[in-house]
C-alpha cells in the first residue's frame, strides 16, 4: 500500500510546490480571507459587478489558468487536472485561505452535463464562457404543477421548423433574474408517456418572451425566482442530447446537484462548529436537555463527514455513487436542519432579530430537504433503487 | 489510506462468512442456548487455525498481524451471525494488551492466544456502568505483590476465559493485572444474560498476587490499557454494524415478502420510507467504523474521537434497526422461534458492553471543545 502511494508522490509533490508558488504570486491578499458566504461567492455573468478590484482581477487569472474550472479539459477552459492533482491545488489554496473564484450552476450543472451528453460544437461554444465567468446560467426545471413530480413538466416546446417555440412557467429558478441563460427542461412530445416526451432545451434569457419575477422566502431573501416564457423561440441546434431524451440529462444532473448540495457549505461547513456555539451561549452547559441534543448532532455530524469522506475515495477508485446520493442528500439536510435549529436554540432570544447571523441561515435551511428533490423522494427512490422494495 | 474496503479486506470478509456459515450459523446461538452452553471450543480452534485469535499478534509470535481494520472486519461478520466467541475479549483487547509490554511472560502469552490455547476475559466494571475511570477495587501492595479486595461485574467471556485482565486501584493509581483464575479468596458467578453469552461475576476478597502479575507499573493501568480498550470498542461497533445490517437484511426480505390487502406489505410508503431511513443510518454508521480501523492502524495516538463516534453511532444504529425491525415483523418479531429476538437482545447488551452512547457522546463532545 505505501508503495502504491509513493508511485503517485514525486510528480505530485512538484505539482504542489508549483500550485503553491502560482498561488503567492497571483491570488490577491484581500482574496486569502478563507471567506466562503454568500457575500463571498462570484457568480460572474454580463450583469455582475464585482465586490472588489481583487475580487474581478482573481477571477481573471484563475480564468487564464484554468482554475475556475481545475478538472475540465483544456479545450473547454478548463486545466485538465486529475482528481488528485485538484485535491491537492484546493488543499494549497484552503491552506492561504483563498476564495473559490467563481461558483456558478454553469460549473456545477450544465458543465457536466454538456461534458456527458453535449456535441463538441456545444462544449466548444458553451464551456469556456462558463469557465471565463462571462456567461451565467440558471436551472429551469420544477413548474407549479410539477414538484417532486418533475417528470410532470408542462411547459411546450412546438415544433416550429428551424426552431422550438416554448411556452410556459418555471418555478424556483435560483437567481434567474442575474442569469444570462437558462437549461430548462421542456415537453415536446405531448403524447408519449411523461418521461418521454421531455427535451434539455438552452436558453437566451434575453430572447423575446422570457420574464422572471423573484419569490420572497421566509428568511426574507429572494434567491428564486418565477420564470415566464411566452412563445420564445429557441433554435433547434440548442437541444443537449436527443428531443425527447432530455430526461437522461435531467437524472445525471440531479445526481450532481444532490452530491452539491449533501455537500456543499450549505451542509457540512454551515456557521460555526457546535461546541464554539456552545461555548459562547449563556444556557449551553446548564440545560442538559440542550447539551444532550448538540452533543448528539456532533456525533452525528462526524460520522456524517466520514459518509462523505468515504464517498469521495470511493468515487476515485472508480466507484460511482449513483443512487446512494439520495443518502447524502436526506442525511446532509436533515442534519443542517437540526444544527441549525440548535444554534437558535443555543442562542435563545439574541437570535430573534433579523439582525442575528443564525436567523436567516435557519429559515434557509429549511428549503435544504424540499429542493433539489424532497427528503421524501430521496426515501422513495433509496427503497426502491437500492432497496428493491416494490411499487 | 482511503476510506474504501480494500480487496484484501474484502477477500477477508468473504472468507470469513464462508467460514462463519459453515461453522456459527445462527441457529448455532439457538442451540447453545437451548443446551444452556456458554462455550464453543471447537469453533475458537477453527478461528485460530484461520488466523484469526493472531489477527493483532506479531507474525514473530505466530500472529497473523493484519490490523485493526482487518479485525474490525471479522467482528463485523461475527456480528451478522451473533457469533459467540472470546474474539473481543482476547484477539483484540488482551492481545493488544500483551504486545504493548515485552516482557518474555506476555510474548510467551502472546504465542499461546495465537494458537488458540489461552483466552481472556476483561474485568473493569463495578458498577452498571462503564468507567474505567471510577475503579474502586483495591489492590493494597503487600510485600513483593498485592492484597486485592472488591467486586467485579459484567465480565464478558469471565466463565470460560482461562485468565483476567483486571484493573484495580492501588495507592500509585490504577493497576492492570494479568490473574489466573484459581486463586485462594476468588470466587466466580456465572450470570444467566439475556443474550445467553458468558458473564461472570467476581468477588476477590483478600486475594494475594505476586509483583508479577503486575502489567507495566504501578499507576500505569489505565495508560496500558487504553489503547486495547479502544481497539476493543471499535471491533465492538464494527460487530454492532454487522448485526444491525443482518437484522435489517431480514427485514427488508420479510417486507418483500409478507403480503397483506393482497399486496407485498413492502409497497407500502409508510414502512418503504422507515426502511430508507434504517439503510441510510447503517451507511453512515459503517463509514464511522470503517475510519476508527483506519486510524486505530494508522495514528492510535489520535484514533479516540473516530473510537467513540464509531461506538455511539453503532451503539444507536443497532438498537434502532433491531426495533424497527420487531416493529416490521409484527407478531411473527417477537415470537422466540424467529431470530430477530436474539438479535434485540445481543444489541441491548453490546450497547452497554466498553461504553454506552451517553459514554462515547461525552468523549466525543469532549474532544471536539463542547
Amino acid at each position: 500500500m505505501a508503495e502504491a502511494q509513493s508511485d503517485g508522490e514525486e510528480p505530485l509533490a512538484e505539482f504542489r510546490s508549483n500550485v503553491r508558488d502560482w498561488l503567492e504570486q497571483h491570488c490577491p491578499t484581500e482574496m486569502r480571507d478563507g471567506a466562503s458566504g454568500e457575500d463571498a461567492i462570484c457568480w460572474g455573468g454580463t450583469r455582475w459587478s464585482f465586490t472588489s478590484t481583487a475580487q474581478e482581477q482573481w477571477l481573471r487569472v484563475c480564468a487564464e489558468r484554468g482554475f475556475t474550472v481545475p478538472t475540465w479539459p483544456k479545450a473547454y477552459g478548463g486545466a485538465g487536472l486529475t482528481r488528485d492533482e485538484d485535491k491537492v491545488l484546493k488543499d494549497e489554496m484552503r491552506k492561504i485561505g483563498a476564495r473559490s473564484p467563481l461558483d456558478s450552476f454553469g460549473i456545477w450543472m450544465l458543465g457536466p452535463a454538456l461534458l456527458k451528453f453535449g456535441t463538441e460544437e456545444q462544449k466548444l461554444h458553451y464551456l469556456p464562457p462558463i469557465a471565463r465567468g462571462e456567461i451565467r446560467w440558471c436551472q429551469g426545471y420544477s413548474e407549479p404543477g410539477a414538484g417532486s413530480d418533475l417528470a410532470g413538466v408542462q411547459t411546450l416546446g412546438v415544433d416550429d421548423g428551424d426552431h422550438w417555440t416554448v411556452t410556459g412557467q418555471k418555478i424556483w429558478t435560483s437567481y434567474a433574474d442575474h442569469a444570462d441563460w437558462i437549461f430548462a427542461l421542456i415537453r415536446t412530445d405531448r403524447e408519449a408517456p411523461k418521461h418521454l416526451g421531455i427535451s434539455f432545451l438552452l436558453i437566451d434569457m434575453r430572447s423575446a418572451g422570457v420574464s422572471t419575477k423573484p419569490i420572497q422566502l421566509i428568511s426574507g431573501s429572494s434567491p428564486f425566482c418565477e420564470t415566464y416564457f411566452d412563445a420564445v423561440e429557441v433554435p433547434k441546434e440548442q437541444v443537449v442530447g436527443k428531443v425527447n431524451r432530455g430526461w437522461d440529462v435531467a437524472k445525471y444532473l440531479l445526481t450532481h446537484e444532490r452530491e452539491m448540495i449533501s455537500n456543499g457549505g450549505q451542509v457540512m461547513g454551515a456557521g460555526r462548529p457546535l461546541g464554539a456555539v456552545l461555548q459562547d451561549s449563556e444556557t449551553g452547559h446548564s440545560d442538559p436537555i440542550l447539551l444532550a441534543k448538540a452533543m448528539q448532532a456532533e456525533v452525528d455530524s462526524l460520522a456524517l463527514e466520514m459518509t462523505l469522506e468515504r464517498y469521495k475515495d470511493q468515487a476515485e477508485c472508480g466507484q460511482g455513487v449513483g443512487d446512494a446520493s439520495a443518502m447524502l442528500k436526506y442525511m446532509g439536510t436533515e442534519l443542517n436542519k437540526r444544527r441549525l435549529e440548535l444554534v437558535m436554540e443555543l442562542g435563545g432570544s439574541l437570535e430573534l432579530s433579523w439582525s442575528s447571523d443564525a436567523s436567516p441561515n435557519w429559515l434557509r435551511t429549511k428549503a435544504n430537504s424540499i429542493e433539489g428533490g424532497t427528503s421524501e423522494v430521496m426515501l422513495s427512490i433509496i427503497s426502491r433503487r437500492i432497496l428493491g422494495l416494490p411499487g | 489510506m482511503k476510506l474504501v474496503e480494500t480487496e484484501e479486506e474484502k477477500i477477508l470478509a468473504d472468507s470469513a462468512r464462508t467460514l462463519l456459515d459453515r461453522s456459527a450459523p445462527i441457529g448455532k446461538l439457538r442451540q447453545m442456548r437451548d443446551a444452556g452452553r456458554t462455550n464453543e471450543p471447537e469453533l475458537w480452534q477453527e478461528m485460530a487455525a484461520a488466523g484469526w485469535s493472531g489477527i493483532l499478534v506479531p507474525e514473530e509470535y505466530g500472529g497473523s498481524a493484519m490490523g485493526h481494520a482487518a479485525a474490525n472486519v471479522l467482528a463485523r461478520e461475527m456480528g451478522r451471525n451473533l457469533t459467540v466467541s472470546s474474539f473481543i475479549s482476547t484477539a483484540v483487547i488482551a492481545a493488544g494488551v500483551l504486545r504493548s509490554v515485552e516482557t518474555d511472560v506476555a510474548c510467551d502469552r502472546l504465542s499461546q492466544l495465537a494458537a488458540g490455547t489461552l483466552t481472556y476475559a476483561l474485568a473493569i466494571d463495578e458498577a452498571s456502568k462503564f468507567d474505567p475511570s471510577k475503579v474502586e477495587m483495591t489492590a493494597e501492595p503487600r510485600g513483593n505483590g498485592y492484597i486485592l479486595s472488591g467486586q467485579k461485574v459484567f465480565v464478558a467471556d469471565g466463565c470460560n476465559a482461562n485468565r483476567i485482565l483486571l484493573l484495580a486501584r492501588s495507592p500509585d493509581g490504577l493497576c492492570l493485572f494479568d490473574l489466573e483464575k484459581s486463586l485462594p479468596g476468588l470466587t466466580q458467578q456465572e450470570v444467566q444474560m439475556i443474550d445467553s453469552r458468558d458473564v461472570a461475576e467476581f468477588s476477590f476478597e483478600n486475594v494475594e498476587v505476586t509483583g508479577e502479575t503486575l502489567v507495566g507499573r504501578p499507576g500505569e493501568g489505565l495508560t496500558l490499557l487504553s489503547p486495547a480498550l479502544q481497539a476493543g470498542q471499535a471491533a465492538l461497533a464494527a460487530e454492532a454494524t454487522g448485526l444491525a445490517e443482518a437484522a435489517f437484511g431480514m427485514t427488508t426480505g420479510y417486507l418483500k415478502e409478507r403480503k397483506q390487502f393482497g399486496v407485498p406489505i413492502g409497497s407500502f410508503q409508510a414502512l418503504q420510507h422507515r426502511a430508507a431511513h434504517l439503510w441510510c443510518e447503517i451507511e453512515v454508521t459503517s463509514s464511522a467504523v470503517l475510519n476508527a480501523g483506519r486510524m486505530l492502524d494508522q495514528d492510535p495516538q489520535n484514533a479516540a474521537l473516530a473510537v467513540s463516534v464509531a461506538k455511539a453511532r453503532a451503539t444507536e444504529t443497532a438498537q434502532r434497526v433491531v426495533q424497527e425491525g420487531v416493529q416490521m415483523h409484527g407478531g411473527i418479531g417477537m415470537t422466540d422461534a424467529f431470530d430477530m429476538g436474539f438479535y434485540m437482545k445481543r444489541a441491548r447488551v453490546s450497547a452497554e458492553w466498553l461504553g454506552d452512547y451517553g459514554y462515547h457522546a461525552a468523549i466525543v463532545a469532549n474532544l471536539r471543545g463542547f
